[in-house]
């Protein structure tokens, strides 16, 4: 046909029908795959429980209304040490995560072939692990209390912090490190004098987000029988007094809001 | 005095002066505070050195798993528990997204008027101030054991989360789209379809991808409390001391938090 009705029939389209095509069948395959997953995880639900399920919050809510307001005075001691593993944790979850970082960074580790990637091993194996789990493992180790806790966090904190603090390292300005070389530093004196003073904000940034976390990973790890409130919960769940419950978890967010608000104020002023 | 200087006047001795805390009186404080709540903290920690020297025992049991881990032996267990904790994951990154792009556009102070922003902020604040594992204890009580009330859990936790960045994304966005937007006559749905969409899209595929790697170690341990998945299978396994099938779900678990990783950087490129 002639050329002016072949430039009327032309639109404008973003894609090319091959490209909207891949789109489609890239939607419809996650929408297939969502719902095979949801039949194969649901083949075992009893469908009584759920429909019962209002009836049963309205009565757990009932029951947890109002807290035990008296079973404070027994939550003061398992408080204090959820704060302590929370904080002992960080604490020796930093100690280790230090080297491992220095070792991780492509411009301080020693040998990027042999030394990197163990130190990365060991950040993504203790970062895919939570601390519940190192603390069930550990609880049967080394029996339970708040040992068990301190050493659960320590482990999943190594690679959170190893992690974030060897991308500061990455991130440093090189020129400080040569000029602080060419004074003829030695290894430990040019990490001193270059690196440190670089990263030293980020680090205490990057500690107390994780001080943080822990607070929070901490109050629930005596469900597995590593000290702290958790234990005083799971009493409380196993006896169903839900009015303790209630107390427990008020104790428990007050104390998330107040560390988080103290990181931030700590961030603030570092950063 | 007119005496000239001679080297020895100078200090050949140069130490670097703090970077953080520079008044040495406040330093003192903090260091001294630091030190008394060390003290009173670890005189708290009573250890069993006892039990810890038996328990020597069954750690080296554990590395001994690990570096030999015995998947086959359980292997009917752990499929299930895998399947449970995959399907999941799948399912509630997909609810909790479906839910929370409304949620984080009404949370966005740019596009919601303030009653809406106001409500939907205090979502986002309930759902981010409670662990999963706690609101896996409530659904637990309330629907049963087993994967759904797991289901529950991982979308309400992932709303908080992908909500809350969904909507520091969109206020963060180039206003001047917006504007242009707008002044083509354009209303408040082709606005948020043509000026905010695009340019929050490849951010939110991101965040997404990061919530299902989430969401599968968060299902690995919300087991523990009974609502399904890997983490019951794992929770057996240890109270049984099948240090060997304990191992072996370990190593699975870092294997696909691996694979996820990686599968998730790669889309994630290719989606920017």
């Amino acid at each position: 046909m002639s050329h002016q009705t072949a430039s009327q029939n032309l639109h404008w389209q973003l894609r090319t029908p091959k490209q909207s095509f891949l789109r489609w069948l890239g939607w419809f395959w996650l929408v297939a795959l969502t719902v095979v997953c949801w039949q194969v995880m649901n083949e075992n639900t009893i469908w009584a429980f759920v429909s019962d399920a209002p009836s049963q919050a309205a009565d757990i809510g009932d029951r947890m209304f109002p807290p035990k307001w008296g079973y404070i005075s027994s939550l003061w001691e398992p408080l204090w040490d959820t704060i302590n593993i929370a904080t002992l944790g960080t604490l020796l979850g930093i100690l280790f995560a230090i080297p491992v970082a220095f070792l991780a960074a492509t411009n301080t580790t020693p040998s990027t072939r042999f030394v990197r990637p163990l130190a990365l091993l060991i950040i993504v194996a203790s970062r895919s692990i939570n601390s519940l789990i190192w603390a069930l493992l550990l609880v049967a180790i080394i029996g339970p209390g708040l040992l068990a806790g301190i050493v659960a966090i320590g482990l999943r904190s190594i690679g959170f912090v190893a992690k974030l603090l060897y991308e500061a390292i990455e991130e440093i300005d090189e020129k400080q490190v040569e000029a602080i070389r060419a004074t003829g530093a030695s290894g430990a004196q040019v990490i001193d004098y270059a690196v440190i003073p670089q990263i030293l904000p980020a680090f205490w940034g990057i500690s107390v987000f994780r001080w943080d976390i822990n607070i929070r990973e901490s109050s629930i790890l005596g469900l597995v029988g590593a000290g702290g409130l958790g234990i005083q919960l799971n009493a409380s769940l196993s006896t169903l007094a839900w009015n303790q419950v209630a107390m427990i978890f008020i104790v428990i967010l007050g104390t998330v809001v107040i560390s988080e608000w103290v990181s931030a104020r700590v961030r603030q002023a570092v950063l | 005095m007119a005496e000239t200087p001679t080297t020895s006047n100078y200090p050949t001795r140069w130490k670097r002066p703090p970077v953080l805390l520079t008044h040495p009186a406040w330093r003192k404080v903090i260091l001294l505070s630091g030190l008394v709540y060390l003290v009173l903290a670890v005189q708290t920690v009573e250890v069993d050195w006892q039990r810890v020297y038996l328990g020597l025992d069954r750690g080296w049991k554990f590395v001994q798993g690990f570096l030999l881990p015995d998947f086959t032996s359980r292997w009917n267990d752990i499929y299930a528990g895998l399947m449970e904790s995959l399907t999941m994951t799948l399912t509630s990154t997909v609810a909790g997204i479906l839910i929370s792009v409304p949620i984080g556009i009404g949370a966005a102070r740019n596009l919601a008027p303030a009653p809406v922003y106001l409500a939907c902020r205090g979502i986002i604040t309930v759902s981010r101030s409670f662990q999963e594992v706690i609101i896996a204890i409530l659904l637990v009580a309330m629907f049963g054991f087993g994967p759904l009330a797991g289901f529950l859990t991982l979308a309400f936790a992932t709303i908080g989360f992908l909500s809350k960045l969904l909507a520091e994304e969109i206020e963060d966005c180039d206003r001047s789209q917006i504007e242009a937007i707008r002044a083509t006559g354009a209303s408040w749905w082709q606005v948020v379809n043509y000026a905010v969409q695009p340019q929050v899209m490849p951010r939110l595929v991101g965040l997404s991808l990061y919530r299902l790697d989430i969401n599968f170690r968060e299902s690995a341990v919300i087991g523990i409390v009974g609502a399904g998945g890997i983490g019951a299978t794992l929770n057996t396994a240890i109270d049984r001391y099948e240090y060997d099938s304990a191992g072996a779900i370990l190593i699975i678990i870092i294997a696909i938090v691996l694979v996820v990783e990686y599968s998730s950087s790669y889309i994630r490129r290719w989606v920017q």
